[in-house]
Order: structure tokens, then C-alpha cells, then sequence
């Protein structure tokens, strides 16, 4: 058998066996659980998408919130009845032809990541005319201009309320399928000729334009690619939490992706994959920091914050003393497992 | 090409607001040719190699490549027409292989689509296992094979500056530029680096223009030389005709070290 | 719209825009130096307006000494952000600079929210700030008049610093050159926190007029105020003091006179100063007293 066939028949199993938990806890587990491994799902698509543009292409790019956002929405007008969009917008009546329409979920998605790819296109023009912290400052207004979008265009996005009541769609299986293509396809381009060029650019973008790569076209396609990705998991959100609106799209939202894709290695997919696991878990688990707690006679109230305290010094003790993360630019292999095994 | 012009320069102006990095600057090379432009700490030779490349656009003049137009096109866009270069700082993708260095250049003559590379489909897979190949023999010729696996970053200097050209050679360039290949290398490394820059240009069959500080080793290297001072053009001509000219001697007279070698 | 409400709107703009100019200092101080954009300046403000309202409640100190007392705390508390989460990532890659300040930023601000809650609280509006003149029928409030004046004497005081004292000289030579400044035997880590102090000086003087113009202090106050001074420092030509603060005039004036010209576009206002962002880097990345960026191979 040769390595090749090997690893794929190993990548098989991986993923089957991926799925038998995932009917194990579908079966067994609680909703607390379910909740848990929806939120990994729909974070490891979101960090590997991230991470195209932030690790691979080395552009600390900081409005992914943006695509979420635009995907949400997408999935959740075209998921919506337009009898229950008529009762929903009570201040200002939705426009054509969203009023009218209404899709299946899965086209909702598709529909959610290509929205969000549009707007990538259209802000990649003047995102890649800068580099560095203007790239960074740039990418936060666009998300910061969506979120005042959102609240101001009332006959699209019902401003401030939101949109409520929907669908919850978003099932374990939903979840995982996509999070694991993401990882699939954008693993497969990081590997190819392409992820090269875009390493290339990271490294050194004067040297990789000398050698005949088109820096923006490059740039382009990956902003592109995450966006789209960041869209489906957007419209995944939507239909997880089945409330939206402008407030849940801020700038936080940035920032989680951020500390999960520094703290899993910056480059790295395997890392962004075990930071988004560590995330949704840690990140439910230490709700505890925040709720009222009784220790005998003793009460402590909650503490709203405390999260985001700990949150940001982990993310400050990691980016000062361990810069490379739980995994550095490495990614897991078969290779790499047996030849550990083996103690070679 | 039988009449046409293989590579012109003509009256290429560069002004950085007020100061001429590099004044007027005209040049011919034809075929096969090992040119070599020489001139003290900040004449601009980089600057000409920088309008030539497209990383400047030129105040004023044209560059001829092949009988076209190529003055203000983008760097990546002037590579995929036969002219690579090299940095005087070396510039290697330092967290990447030694060979995905050099696999990089390949990129630019892909032919299959992103998709295909997406989805891993044969098309692209094969043209995948052709890049690799070339890229370990073009290693091979260079003697670097057996650092293929080694980050470019882990390389000791004379060997990172051999693997600067070979990245430049995958692009498949007809000319190629040097920028001061043998700056910090000592009198034996430069001696090798002068007998590997003919062997490359016989091999790839290709026209050479390099800068180099190194007196002894363009005087040795080159068929013709380019001295500039200042920004202007003091002379042109052999390495004898050159070594004689009362001008250049006077621009190096401030430099004993350029004149001692 | 009569001359009075546009005399009026123009005071205001005014005052917005130097509050932002004053912020703006900060970042082009750092930025000079850096070539980092201190997220956490704006936290800054939030700083400075807590410690003001503490000084005065806990410790019931009169404002005239509460207020520049929280100014130099302010300055203080810059330094520390330097020391922790920028000193030990000098040599580091610019990208991981970057994120710990967003990391700094965001740990200031939610150390606030948990030590202090996220109810805003009052700011105290000391009498002489809170008077009404009327000016041939214009009636402005007398912070509005001071702001302006306060900021540009600060600007003087700064310039001051920079162009005439022994420090100020070290400060700029590090923003030309970090290694030759290095090798003149000028102690770099000093002069960058001096520059800390500098701009985060700034940044409470602007936080305490923040908080008198609107007098409602909560923990995220700094965040808007923050990113729309750093738009106004690019406008102005990131790394110039008095780009800066013309800068910070600009995009007051700009952001007053849109709404007071066309009120529906109110809801937009946070959105339009980073559409001037955008257009600035595009059409005149330098700002307008920039110096063009000579690019090295």
C-alpha cells in the first residue's frame, strides 16, 4: 500500500468515525453538549476561513464580522416566510423582492456565502491598495460600516430589532458537513501551487512579486474564498441562535476569531481547528466566571466581563511569550503521527 | 529576433522629488551578452535595475524588452516576460522550503485553474508532480539538492544567495539581473560565483546584467561594462577600456577599497 | 438653515475636532516611532475619565486638582501599556505587535467593566464649564469655546517639547532611524515611553473634555472616539503633530456640519469617518502634511 493510498483511507476513517460521535452525542447527549459541538463547527469554519487570510497571506485583515453578518442576514431573510417577514417588519416594511421570496435552508447558505463574496469583491479594491495597519484599520471600518448598515437599513435588515423566530436549522450534521469540507478545501489550496503564492506574499511580497506572482490577485482570492466561507458559517449562526441582529456582529466577534486563530498557531489549520475546539468549549465553560455563584452562606454575584478579561491576557500572554501557538505553521500529517509511532 | 531589439534602455530619468537617483541612463544588450554596471555607494544602479523590473516606474524613458513597450507594467508582469532579478539584501521566503522557494517561481505558468487545485482534480495534481520534478532538478543543477527540505532560512549565506538565482532561474527568464551576487563573500566563494554565473548562462542560455561592487570579479566576469556616478553615465566599454578611463578613476579615487578589489 | 444654528454647528465642529485632534497626537506620537497603531489609545480616555470621577467622589478633591491629577495618571498608565504589551514584542513581527494592542485594548476595557460595571456613571460638570454665553444671539456653552483653546495651547506646549528640548530631539531622531539613533548611545526604551507619556498626556487632557462634553462615562467610551482620532491622524499625515490635530479639526468640522446639512444622515455618522479613511489612503495615502514614503529595495 503506498503512503498516498494509505493517508486517504486513514482521512476516511477519520471522518466516518467523525460522524459516529457525532450520532453518539445526537443520540446520548445533552442539549448543553449539542450546543457545544454546533458552536466548534460553525467556529472551525470560521477560524480556517479566517486564517486563509491572517496566517497564509500573512494580512491581518479584521472584519470577517462583516461577511458573518452579511451571510446571517442573507440566510435568514431567504430561510423566513413572507408571511412571518410581514409581521416582523413593523417599522418599515421589507423590500422587494426579499418579501416574496422564500428558499430551502441549503440554498440559503449557498446564497449567504455568495452575498458575502460580493461584498468581498467589491471592498477588495481598496483593502489591497494598503498593507499592514492600514489593512487592519481598513478591514474594522467595513465592519464597523455593516454594523451602522444594519441598524440604518431597516427595510432590509428590520434595523435594531433583528430578525426573530427562526428556523433552527442548524444541526450537528449541518454543522460538521460544512466545517469539514471548509477544512478539506481550504487545506487543499493552502497545499497548492496557490497556497505557495500566498505563502510566498507573507514572506516577503516584493521578492514574490519579482517572481512573477500577482500580489492583489492572490490577496483577492483568498480574502474571497474566506468570505464566502465566513457567509455560510454566518448563515449557519443565524440559524443556530435563531435571533440576529446588529449587536451580535460587532467587532467582538473579530476579536474571538482572532485569539482563537493566534492561540491554535498563526498559518497553521490544524491549530486554527484546535483553537476553535478549545474555544467553544472553554468559552461555554467559563460562563462560570460570569453567573451568580452560592458558596455556602456566601454569594457572589455575576461578574459580566470577567470572560473577556481572561480572554484577553491569554490572548496577551500567548502573542508575548509563545508567538507560535499551540501548533506554530505546522499541520498534522499521517506522516508526521507514524513517524512519532515509530519514535524516529 | 533576427532584427528586432532584444533589450533596450532608453534615456531612463528617475527623480525621488527634488534628486536624479539616475540621470539619463541608455543601454543595449544583445543576446547572450555578460554586462556588468559598476559605480560607487549610491550612483543608482539599483535604482536601474528597479526601473527595469517595474518595481519603479521611471520619470522619464522607455525600456525596450523583445520590441515591446514593457516601461510602468508591474513587476509579476515584466517576470512572466523573461526578465528575473535578483536583491542586493537577500530577499528568500525564509519559512519555506529550500524547494518550495524555487517551486514558487513555477506558479506564474500554471495552467490548471484554482478550482482544480480546490478539489484536487488530476489536471492540476499532475502539473503539481511536474513543478516538484523540475524544481529538484533545477536544485540539482545548482547544488542544492540535497537542502530541498531544509527552510530557505536555515541556509548559510553563500548558499542563500545560490538559491536566490536558482528561484529566479525557475521563472525561465531570458535575462537575468544581479544584484551584487557576491556582496559578503569571500575571495574564494566569489571566484566559484563567478564561474557559476557562466555556467548558468550557457546552460539557460541567457543574457546576464549584473552590479557588483566587487572590482576584480566584474573585470574577470563581464564583456562589457556600464559606469555610473551619481546617477550619470561616465563611461561604457571593455574591462580595459573601462579600467583606463580617466573618469571612472577619478569617481573610484574616493574609494580605495572598489579599487583594490 | 439661519447663520445662528451655522455659527452654532461650526462651534461644535470645532470642539469635536479638537478633542479628536488632541487623541490624534497620541497615535501619530507612537505611530512616528512605532509604526504601530496603539489600539489601546482610546481606552485612554476611559482612563482618564474614571480616575477623574474617582478622585472627586472617593476622595472629594476639588476638579482643578482631580482633573490634572487624572491627566498625569493617565500619561502613567500609558507607559505601562508600553512596558507590557509592546516592549517585550520590539523585535517581533509588526502583525503580532498589532494584535496585542487590540489584546490590550480590549483587557482595558473589560478590567473596567468588571472592577466598575458597565452602568455609565456621571461625569461631574465642575460650574465654570457648564455656564451658557451668548455671543450676538449665538448661545454657546463655554466648554465648547474652551476645548479649541485648551487643545491648541497643549499643541504649543507639545511642539515646545519635541523641537526645543534635548528629548524632544532624541524622540524625533528615533522616528527617522531606530538603529543610528540606537548607535548615538540614545536610550531608546526611555525615549519611547517619554513618547507614551507625551501622547497619552494628550489623550487624558482629551479624555476629561470628552467626559465634560458628554457627560456620561461608561467602559467602551474610548472606542469610537479612539478609531475616528486615528482616522483623523491619517487624514492629517500619520506621524505629524499638527497633521494631527488639523486633522482632528477636519473631521469634527466634517462630521457636525453632514448632520447639521442633512439630518437624516445622522444614523450613518459613525460610518462616514472611515469612508474619509478610505478615500484618503486611496486617493492621498500621506494625508495632507505627510511626506511621501520612499520605498527601499
Amino acid at each position: 500500500m503506498t503512503k498516498e493510498r494509505r493517508n486517504l483511507l486513514l482521512n476516511i476513517a477519520s471522518i466516518i468515525s467523525v460522524y459516529i460521535i457525532l450520532w453518539f452525542f445526537q443520540k446520548y447527549g445533552t442539549e448543553y453538549q449539542i450546543r457545544i459541538l454546533n458552536n466548534m463547527a460553525v467556529f472551525i469554519t470560521l477560524a480556517v476561513s479566517y486564517n486563509l487570510v491572517n496566517g497564509i497571506c500573512g494580512q491581518l485583515h479584521l472584519g470577517p464580522n462583516a461577511f458573518i453578518t452579511i451571510g446571517a442576514y442573507t440566510a435568514a431573510l431567504l430561510t423566513m416566510s413572507p408571511a412571518e417577514k410581514q409581521m416582523s417588519f413593523i417599522i418599515k416594511p421589507l423590500i422587494w423582492p426579499f418579501s416574496v421570496i422564500q428558499a430551502p435552508f441549503p440554498v440559503s447558505l449557498i446564497a449567504a456565502g455568495i452575498a458575502a463574496t460580493i461584498f468581498a469583491f467589491l471592498i477588495s479594491f481598496p483593502v489591497f491598495r494598503v498593507r499592514g495597519d492600514y489593512l487592519a484599520i481598513v478591514t474594522l471600518g467595513f465592519g464597523e460600516v455593516i454594523r451602522v448598515l444594519c441598524n440604518a437599513l431597516q427595510s432590509v435588515t428590520n434595523g435594531p430589532l433583528g430578525l426573530k423566530g427562526l428556523k433552527p436549522y442548524t444541526t450537528i450534521w449541518w454543522s460538521w458537513s460544512i466545517a469539514i469540507f471548509t477544512v478539506i478545501v481550504i487545506q487543499k489550496l493552502i497545499n497548492s501551487s496557490w497556497g505557495r503564492a500566498m505563502k510566498a506574499i507573507r514572506e516577503n511580497e516584493i521578492a514574490a512579486q519579482a517572481m512573477g506572482i500577482n500580489p492583489f490577485k492572490h490577496l483577492m482570492m483568498a480574502f474571497l474564498i474566506s468570505a464566502f466561507f465566513s457567509g455560510v458559517a454566518g448563515g449557519l449562526l443565524a440559524h443556530l441562535i435563531t435571533t440576529i441582529s446588529p449587536t451580535l456582529f460587532t467587532f467582538f466577534l473579530t476579536f474571538n476569531l482572532l485569539i482563537i486563530i493566534v492561540v491554535g498557531g498563526l498559518g497553521s489549520t490544524t491549530g486554527a481547528v484546535i483553537g476553535a475546539m478549545l474555544f467553544a468549549w472553554g468559552g461555554e465553560a467559563l460562563r462560570v466566571v460570569e453567573s451568580p455563584m452560592d458558596i455556602g452562606p456566601v454569594h457572589i454575584p455575576g461578574i459580566p466581563g470577567m470572560r473577556m478579561v481572561l480572554f484577553s491576557v491569554i490572548l496577551m500572554l500567548v502573542i508575548i511569550f509563545a508567538r507560535r501557538g499551540i501548533t506554530g505553521r505546522n499541520e498534522f500529517s499521517w506522516d508526521w503521527l507514524f513517524s512519532k509511532l515509530s519514535g524516529k | 529576433m533576427a532584427n528586432g531589439i532584444f533589450f533596450e534602455a532608453k534615456n531612463l530619468t528617475m527623480r525621488f522629488g527634488g534628486l536624479v537617483a539616475v540621470n539619463n541612463f541608455s543601454l543595449k544588450l544583445n543576446g547572450g551578452e555578460l554586462m556588468g554596471l559598476i559605480g560607487p555607494n549610491g550612483a543608482g544602479k539599483t535604482t536601474v535595475f528597479n526601473m527595469i523590473t517595474g518595481t519603479l516606474v521611471p520619470t522619464s524613458g522607455k525600456v525596450i524588452w523583445l520590441d515591446e513597450d514593457i516601461t510602468g507594467l508591474p513587476p509579476h508582469e515584466i517576470t512572466a516576460r523573461g526578465i528575473a532579478r535578483t536583491f542586493q539584501n537577500v530577499r528568500l521566503f525564509v519559512d519555506m522550503t529550500v524547494q518550495e522557494n524555487v517551486m514558487v517561481s513555477f506558479h506564474h505558468k500554471i495552467k490548471a485553474s484554482f478550482w482544480q487545485a480546490m478539489f484536487g482534480l488530476r489536471k492540476y495534481t499532475k502539473e503539481e508532480e511536474r513543478i516538484r520534478e523540475e524544481s529538484m532538478t533545477l536544485l540539482r543543477q545548482v547544488g542544492l539538492a540535497h537542502l530541498a527540505g531544509e527552510k530557505a532560512g536555515a541556509l548559510a549565506y553563500g548558499q542563500q544567495r545560490r538559491l536566490e538565482i536558482a528561484r529566479a532561474l525557475a521563472t525561465s527568464p531570458k535575462l537575468l539581473l544581479l544584484d551584487e551576487p557576491a556582496a559578503g563573500m569571500n575571495p574564494q566563494e566569489t571566484m566559484e560565483l563567478a564561474d557559476f554565473v557562466r555556467e548558468i548562462r550557457d546552460t539557460f542560455d541567457l543574457t546576464i546584467f549584473l552590479i557588483e561592487h566587487d572590482m576584480k570579479f566584474v573585470m574577470g566576469l563581464c564583456e562589457r561594462i556600464k559606469v555610473l556616478d551619481y546617477g550619470n553615465t561616465i563611461a561604457e566599454g571593455t574591462p580595459d577600456e573601462v579600467q583606463n578611463n580617466p573618469e571612472v578613476i577619478k569617481a573610484y579615487l574616493g574609494e580605495p577599497k572598489n579599487a583594490a578589489g | 438653515m439661519t447663520t445662528k444654528i451655522f455659527l452654532q454647528q461650526l462651534t461644535n465642529g470645532i470642539s469635536l475636532g479638537s478633542l479628536y485632534g488632541l487623541v490624534a497626537i497620541g497615535y501619530t506620537m507612537v505611530y512616528g516611532i512605532l509604526r504601530l497603531i496603539n489600539f489601546a489609545h482610546g481606552d485612554l480616555l476611559m482612563v482618564a475619565s474614571y480616575t477623574a470621577i474617582y478622585g472627586i467622589a472617593m476622595f472629594t478633591l476639588p476638579w482643578y486638582i482631580s482633573f490634572p491629577l487624572a491627566i498625569i495618571v493617565t500619561g502613567f498608565v500609558g507607559i505601562m501599556l508600553d512596558k507590557a504589551a509592546y516592549k517585550p514584542l520590539r523585535d517581533a513581527p509588526r502583525i503580532s505587535l498589532l494584535i496585542s494592542a487590540i489584546g490590550a485594548s480590549f483587557l482595558l476595557e473589560n478590567l473596567a467593566l468588571v472592577v466598575i460595571g458597565g452602568v455609565p456613571k456621571a461625569f461631574p460638570r465642575p460650574e465654570i464649564f457648564a455656564k451658557v454665553v451668548s455671543i450676538h444671539g449665538v448661545r454657546i456653552q463655554v466648554l465648547t469655546i474652551y476645548t479649541p483653546i485648551i487643545t491648541i495651547l497643549l499643541l504649543f506646549g507639545l511642539l515646545f517639547i519635541v523641537y526645543r528640548t534635548k528629548a524632544g530631539k532624541a524622540m524625533r531622531a528615533a522616528s527617522m532611524d531606530f538603529e543610528t539613533t540606537r548607535l548615538m548611545g540614545i536610550d531608546l526604551d526611555r525615549i519611547i515611553a517619554f513618547t507614551f507619556l507625551l501622547g497619552s498626556t494628550m489623550a487624558g487632557a482629551g479624555g476629561i473634555m470628552w467626559a465634560l462634553k458628554y457627560p456620561q462615562v461608561n467602559p467602551f467610551m474610548g472606542v469610537i472616539p479612539g478609531l475616528k482620532a486615528f482616522i483623523a491622524a491619517v487624514l492629517g499625515g500619520i506621524g505629524n503633530i499638527v497633521g494631527a490635530v488639523i486633522g482632528g479639526f477636519l473631521l469634527g468640522l466634517a462630521e457636525i456640519l453632514l448632520v447639521a446639512f442633512m439630518p437624516e444622515a445622522a444614523q450613518y455618522r459613525d460610518a462616514f469617518a472611515f469612508v474619509i479613511l478610505i478615500l484618503v489612503l486611496l486617493f492621498r495615502p500621506t494625508g495632507i502634511m505627510g511626506e511621501p514614503i520612499v520605498d527601499k529595495t
